[in-house]
């Protein structure tokens, strides 16, 4: 297992949500990638891209609709 | 939603493609303008319904020649739907390859919308995209030709529909089949270019640089904020409200740009080279916009690209003083 990290800051949906897909393509499953946003969509558009492609949301953090940080653990991939 | 769900009802294991422009409406201008419920993305949405996964594609750079320059040319607007639909088909023919899927279904329903809905295009769309017989559309089916899924006995053709027209009742009596509660805009709303506004000020962009193209930030900055052009060589993109002011915060070190300091007010960026008496017209205009609009004089800060700093007063144009034309 490795951790990532993804900034997807100043950039609006579906952007960031395109953006940790393709980073969660170069990880394996059980790797932990972080994406820091500040679009509050992401907030709703990142989860649930996570769960229809079957990756774990393990946190949000929203401070004040500014930043924008989501760790999810990658658990969808094709075997 | 419709076409996948009916093709899944034959066991078919489906997954949907998004493609990304850069003018789709919801998504990217959902989260500019602050409202008081957020909109969800509609095909995440819809992909989590269907309990199906989804892939969006970011085509924004392959996407600007469809823009630019469409072989079948525009609709109402700048919206080239016809060159639209076979370059996304043509890319869901490119990514079934890749990913090893054997057809692709669209939702079209023949003689639904103009252009690029009508009987006689839909096999333009089939030949120009590449896709030819691997599409299908399993909502109008019944209209066209069998496709090779049906030939092949991939799809039973008599498990798929023969809609056709303007009116969507078929459909709604279908969703309800399935169980659809709610269900997505459909088709038309969810593009800029099929705005009049927004088709308005792409033409002015295109016009006023001598050239027909565009990066990502200029066709997303023509969602946000009033455009004024009150001279040939420049305009102002002036926030509207807080997210907007917000939005545009991200633009400001590309920009001349300025802000009311005496009075609340908005965030204008500056697009165009200025000379002093531009920046001084540029001003009043944003003084206009702002709590001081009734003030004597307001102050502004002009920030300069440089990073130079300029305070002046400045009286606010009177709404009569600023001519229709100004606004894009």
């Amino acid at each position: 297992m490795s951790e990532h990290q993804l900034d997807a800051r100043n950039i609006l949906c579906p952007l960031p949500v395109i953006r940790t897909q393709n980073a969660v393509q170069a990880l394996q499953k059980g790797d932990r990638l972080t994406v820091v946003c500040t679009d509050p969509g992401a907030m709703h558009d990142i989860p649930t891209w996570s769960r229809i492609n079957g990756h774990k949301v393990l946190a949000m953090k929203n401070d004040n609709n500014k930043l924008i940080t989501i760790t999810i653990e990658v658990d969808g991939l094709e075997p | 939603m419709l076409a996948a769900r009916v093709v899944m009802e034959q066991g078919v294991h489906v997954e949907g493609i998004n493609f990304f422009t850069g003018f789709c409406v919801e998504g990217h201008t959902h989260a500019i303008r602050k409202q008081a419920k957020p909109k969800r993305n509609n095909a995440l949405w819809v992909a989590e319904q269907l309990g199906i996964k989804l892939h969006i594609v970011d085509v924004i750079e392959p996407y600007k020649s469809v823009v630019i320059n469409p072989k079948h040319g525009y609709g109402a607007n700048l919206n080239p739907c016809l060159d639209c639909k076979s370059f996304m088909v043509g890319k869901a023919y490119e990514w079934i390859q890749q990913h090893g899927f054997d057809f692709i279904i669209t939702g079209e329903v023949m003689g639904q919308r103009p252009m690029s809905q009508l009987k006689h295009v839909m096999p333009v769309v089939q030949k120009e995209s590449g896709a030819g017989d691997l599409l299908v559309r399993p909502l109008c089916a019944k209209k066209l030709p069998p496709t090779r899924p049906e030939r092949e006995g991939w799809l039973d053709r008599d498990g798929l529909y023969d809609f056709s027209g303007r009116s969507r009742k078929p459909q709604m009596a279908l969703a309800e089949k399935f169980g659809f509660k709610e269900y997505a805009q459909p088709a038309g709303g969810c593009c800029f270019l099929t705005d009049a506004y927004y088709s308005n000020k792409l033409a002015d962009l295109w016009r006023t640089r001598g050239s027909r193209d565009y990066e990502l930030d200029d066709i997303m900055l023509l969602k946000v904020g009033r455009h004024l052009r009150p001279r040939p060589h420049f305009k102002l993109i002036i926030s509207r409200e807080e997210g907007e002011t917000n939005f545009l915060e991200g633009y400001r070190k590309s920009f001349t740009h300025l802000r009311t300091l005496s009075h609340g007010g908005p965030l204008a960026l500056v697009d165009g080279e200025v000379s002093h008496d531009d920046l001084l017209l540029a001003a009043q205009l944003v003084a206009r916009y702002s709590q001081g609009r009734d003030a004597g004089q307001v102050e502004v800060a002009i920030h300069h690209k440089n990073g130079e700093l300029e305070q002046i007063a400045v009286t606010p144009l009177k709404p009569s003083e600023i001519p229709e034309d100004w606004h894009l």
